[in-house]
This record gives C-alpha cells, sequence and structure tokens, in this order.
C-alpha cells in the first residue's frame, strides 16, 4: 500500500488543519508508516464481492414531525465563544481585503 | 476518619438501605466525598468533584425519600432504585453549567450549555452526580495517559495504568469513591479498563443508550455503558430511546434488569443447558500465560456448573485491529473538524482564518489525536478512499457475519479474554501507538459488529485483576448481565472475591502508622 513521504504526511497535515512543528512531523512519518503497515494484512482478503457495512443495527429512516420546539437562547449559545461583539462571532475576514 | 465502610457497599446495597430509611443519601455522598478528596490526589481519577451540586442532589433524593417513605410501599417501589445513589461521570458527558473537557486542552474552559440525554435520565432517577472523571483524549487511547491533565493511577498499583479511555471511571469505582459511573467504549474503553481495575463493564449494543450531549468520537462505533459492582441498575436508568440520538433504537428496554437473582443458587441455575462459545482465535501468541490461565478456569468452571462449552472459530479476528484503525479514526477525523477555535473551546489567533485554525489545532491537541487525525484524513483522502476505508468497511461485513454464524449456531454468548494483558507500568506502551493498539486486539472486533461485550472480574495474575469478557448477540444485556451473575455465583467463595486493591491500602492506614 505503499510507504507515506514526509511531504505527503504535511500534505495530509494541511488537510486536517492541523499545525505541526518539524519535530512532530518527523515523528509523525514514522508512526504513521509502522501503523500503515498494520493495514497491510487486509489485502489478503478478497472483498469484491462483499458489501460494505457502515453501521450495524439496520435502524432506517427514523422521522420525527417538523415541529418549532425551545432551544438554547442566543446567549446560551454564544457563551463559549472566544471572541464575541454584541450578538456575532468574531472571526477574521475570509473575502479580500483587511 | 471516613467511614469507609459505606463506600463498599454496592449500589443495591446503599439502594435497599436508602428505602428502608436507616441511611440518607447526604450521609452516602459525604462519605464518598471525603473518599474521593483525600485519595484523588494520588489517584488522578477526577477531573472535577462537584460537592455543593451532589450536597444539593442528595438532599432532593432524601426528600423524595421521605415522602414516598410516607406515602407507601407502592410510592417507594415507584422511585428509581438508584435515587440518593451517588454516581461519576466520565468528563465527556454534558452536565449543563459543569465543564466538559473530553481529556482536552482543546475544551479547556468550555461550559456545556445543557445537559445530556443520560444526564437528564440520571436525575429524573434521583441519582446523585459526584463529578467527573478523567480519560483519554477524546477517548483515543487504553491507559488514561493521553489526558491533557494526567495520568490516572490504578488503584491495585499506583506505578500503573488503569487501562483507557474510560480510566477515571473504572479507577474511581475499584478505589470506592463511587459505587457506580459512566463510561463510553468506542473499541474497548469500557471492557478493558474495567478488567484491568478489577470491576464489571459493559458496552451495550450500538444504539442502547443515547449519545446526545456526549462529545463524539467515532460515531458508528461509539457506545455508552456502566461501570461497578452491580452495573445492571445503571444500564436500566439511561437507556432507550430518544428521538435527539437518531441512532438509538426503539426498542424496550427489560425492567428485569432490575431484578436480577437474589440468591447464588437462583444465579448459578441460569448455566445449566447454556451453550458457550469459546473463540480459539481470542487465545492468540503474546497473551500473558496468567491472564490465559485465569479464562480457562473460568471456563472450566461454567462447564462444571452446567453450562455446554463449545469450541468456535471467528475466522476474521485478526483483521479487526486494522479495520477499527481505519474507520474509527476516519469517523474521528470528521467529529473533530469542529474544534476551530470559533464558535467555543480553545483559540489562538495567528493571523488570518488558516492560520488560526493550524495554531487552535496545532496546540490543542495531544499527540494521540494529532495521530488518528492524521491516519483518518489520510484514510479518506482522494486516491486512498478505496483502498482503505471501504476495503475496511467490506472486511467489517465479514467480521459481523462471523459473530453472526456462531449465534446463528445456537450460541448464546462467546466466553473470551477482555485484554491479553494485566495493567502494565506507565510509559510502557506510550512511544509505541501499534503496541497500544494491540491491547485492544480483543475488544476492538465486537465493537466492529456493533454487540454488546461485558467484562467481568476472573482473579488475579501476579496480583493484578484479569478480566473475563462476555459477548452476546444484539440487545441481549439482560442475558449478558445474567451470565455475569451466574459466573460470580459460581465464584462467590473465591478468596479473590474479597480483595481490596493495595495500591491504596498505605493511603488509608491510620496515620502515623507505615506499614
Amino acid at each position: 500500500m505503499g510507504t507515506l513521504s514526509r511531504d505527503e504526511v504535511e500534505h495530509v497535515a494541511h488537510l486536517a488543519r492541523l499545525g505541526l512543528t518539524d519535530a512532530e512531523l518527523t515523528r509523525l512519518v514514522g508512526q504513521l508508516n509502522h501503523i500503515l503497515d498494520q493495514y497491510a494484512i487486509l489485502a489478503r482478503l478478497d472483498t469484491d464481492t462483499i458489501p460494505p457495512t457502515a453501521q450495524t443495527i439496520e435502524l432506517e429512516n427514523i422521522l420525527r414531525e417538523d415541529v418549532a420546539r425551545p432551544s438554547l437562547s442566543q446567549a446560551e449559545a454564544l457563551a463559549n465563544a472566544p471572541e464575541r461583539d454584541g450578538s456575532y462571532v468574531v472571526v477574521p475576514a475570509i473575502l479580500g481585503g483587511d | 476518619m471516613t467511614d469507609t465502610g459505606l463506600t463498599r457497599l454496592t449500589a443495591a446495597a446503599m439502594s435497599d438501605r436508602l428505602r428502608d430509611g436507616d441511611l440518607s443519601s447526604r450521609e452516602l455522598v459525604e462519605a464518598h466525598l471525603a473518599l474521593a478528596d483525600r485519595e484523588n490526589p494520588a489517584l488522578n481519577a477526577w477531573l472535577a468533584l462537584d460537592g455543593a451540586g451532589a450536597r444539593d442532589a442528595a438532599d432532593d433524593a432524601d426528600a423524595r425519600l421521605a415522602v414516598a417513605r410516607d406515602e407507601g410501599a407502592a410510592a417507594l417501589a415507584s422511585l428509581h432504585p438508584l435515587c440518593g445513589v451517588p454516581v461519576g461521570l466520565k468528563d465527556l458527558v454534558s452536565v449543563r453549567g459543569g465543564q466538559c473537557t473530553a481529556g482536552s486542552r482543546i475544551l479547556a474552559g468550555y461550559v456545556s450549555p445543557y445537559d445530556a440525554h443520560i444526564t437528564e435520565r440520571l436525575r429524573d432517577a434521583g441519582a446523585v452526580i459526584l463529578g467527573k472523571l478523567n480519560m483519554d483524549e477524546f477517548a483515543m487511547g487504553s491507559s488514561t495517559e493521553h489526558s491533557a491533565y494526567g495520568p490516572t493511577a490504578n488503584p491495585w498499583d499506583l506505578g500503573r495504568v488503569p487501562g483507557g479511555s474510560s480510566g477515571g471511571s473504572a479507577a474511581s469505582v475499584a478505589a470506592g469513591h463511587v459505587p457506580l459511573s459512566i463510561g463510553t467504549d468506542t473499541g474497548g474503553s469500557i471492557r478493558q479498563p474495567a478488567a484491568l481495575c478489577g470491576i464489571v463493564g459493559l458496552k451495550p449494543t450500538y444504539g442502547r443508550v443515547s449519545r446526545y450531549g456526549i462529545v463524539a468520537f467515532a460515531s458508528s462505533l461509539d457506545q455508552i455503558g456502566p461501570f461497578a459492582r452491580d452495573a445492571a441498575m445503571l444500564l436500566h436508568a439511561v437507556a432507550g430511546r430518544d428521538e435527539r440520538d437518531s441512532t438509538s433504537a426503539p426498542l424496550p428496554v427489560p425492567d428485569d434488569l432490575l431484578h436480577l437473582p437474589a440468591t447464588d443458587d437462583e444465579a448459578a441455575g441460569y448455566l445449566r443447558g447454556l451453550r458457550l462459545g469459546i473463540p480459539h482465535e481470542y487465545f492468540v501468541a503474546g497473551m500473558e500465560p496468567g491472564v490465559e490461565a485465569r479464562v480457562r478456569e473460568a471456563v472450566a468452571a461454567l462447564a462444571a456448573a452446567g453450562a455446554e462449552i463449545v469450541d468456535v472459530s471467528l475466522p476474521h479476528t485478526d483483521y479487526g485491529l486494522a479495520t477499527y484503525y481505519i474507520v474509527a479514526p476516519a469517523e474521528a477525523s470528521a467529529n473533530l473538524a469542529r474544534y476551530d477555535g470559533i464558535r467555543f473551546g480553545h483559540a489562538v489567533r495567528d493571523g488570518d482564518v488558516l492560520a488560526n485554525y493550524l495554531a487552535t489545532r496545532g496546540s490543542g491537541f495531544g499527540a494521540e489525536v494529532k495521530r488518528r487525525i492524521m491516519l483518518g484524513t489520510y484514510a479518506l483522502s482522494a486516491g486512498y478512499y478505496d483502498a482503505y476505508y471501504l476495503k475496511a468497511q467490506k472486511v467489517r461485513t465479514l467480521i459481523k457475519a462471523d459473530f453472526d454464524a456462531a449465534f446463528g449456531a445456537g450460541i448464546d454468548a462467546l466466553v473470551a479474554p477482555t485484554s491479553p494483558s494485566v495493567a502494565w507500568p506507565f510509559g510502557a506502551k506510550l512511544d509505541d501507538p501499534v503496541a497500544m493498539y494491540l491491547s485492544d486486539a480483543c475488544t476492538l472486533p465486537v465493537s466492529m459488529a456493533g454487540l454488546p461485550g461485558i467484562s467481568i472480574p476472573a482473579g488475579l495474575s501476579d496480583g493484578l485483576p484479569v478480566g473475563l469478557q462476555l459477548i452476546g448477540p444484539a440487545w441481549s444485556e439482560l442475558a449478558l448481565f445474567r451470565l455475569a451473575r451466574a459466573y460470580e455465583a459460581i465464584t462467590a467463595d473465591a478468596s479473590w472475591r474479597v480483595l481490596e486493591p493495595p495500591g491504596l491500602a498505605a493511603l488509608r492506614a491510620p496515620a502515623g502508622i507505615v506499614p
């Protein structure tokens, strides 16, 4: 199944939005490859005709009435936000400019 | 000196005495709080003890009990047996107004804005929540060493791990700080620490207990369950359908969970004619001889008491580890995307939005959580999905089919070790993730199949507890408890049953006397 290079580990870290130090990257290259080696055992099984299992209890389509119900107040919903301005959560600008 | 006598009662005994009125919930709570306060510096099982909240809840429970006693037997019977009984919660269960760290720095300072479903159910039952228990960060780990708040010690030997990820839940019960606690199990996180701490722990069938208000790890595997010396009544209190968790099953929860056999003779009678399967793949190379010996002795005792023992094969057992360590990290990488430093939790400002994400997540997550997010992100990434995630889901089908075939052939339950080893010294597996993962080899396949499993004490190896794992078909929790109760009955006279965890003995010795 191949070996993960340091560049590939850096790319996966970017996809996962994880800021990693050089030391962490170095350690992860070794550890992730050791773990991926364990996955190789799966290649022994022919699974071409086997359907995948995503969940085990075979419940489907449990629906409820679409009615409004009490929920958290705005103050409660925003209480844990690291940075607030009145009733808004503050984030850096995403679209161009300052 | 604390009345440690009260803290060694089973939850059922507490319940009986509370109803009789010869013991108050407040007395129970004071005794347990005092013991937990005194021993937690050595154990680090509790991340938070809520003395004020627990005393208020105990007084409320005492008032409910007093009213019911005045009204008569029917009113008393309508109270849940947990009314007035102290419980502890793993610190990933939301309790309104309290902390919920999930063992992570990234949730430091977070305050739960609402109660989890099981918190509501426990409050309705009148149970008294004593506090929040330590765990591996986001429930990823098998030793509780991956907690951002320091490891928990094993009450049997303070230099060894309690197992994980629900290590605080297991250690607190083994130490008698609470008679009951709640944990979660994704790949073994209830059963393995129960085994290593010498207590009972049940992972129910996937879907048995609502996860509304629980911090998510791997959504197709996570399940909530009880730790105890008598766990059935706690499962009864929290199980059942809740529309806020669409995977919680619309099936009745048997009231007989509250009526397990009281006498050993009646309990042992359950074994006659029962067909128990012994999956030979679970007795693997690398298993400690002392663990295998205790499990073989337990099987022999079950046979001697009238159970039919059948050798069975679960041929895809060896694929459990690889399958789990693809599926669970993949689901975790998606679930943990929510920790973005914007709406709640730890936040680091480092420039633009991307820089904030990298800095917040890079400094907020610990090493094991980063490893799992990396594994999961890789397994789901373009070009690798079919080779890893889809392949693992197909092998999951084969693992589940192994169990279906065994139960379909008339096996009532499977008997196996819970963990291939007893508790190990701190640090022994910390730098070798694969060695740590292998410690869950006997519980991972059961989780992949969504089945219930219970770990019960089966004696000691080198002075440390060994767990026996009983595995049943979906929704067979009541049958597993009856089987567990039967095993307890036929080993009621075993010398190890009356042992106290020795690791805390020095702390409990009267002042001035040093052994």
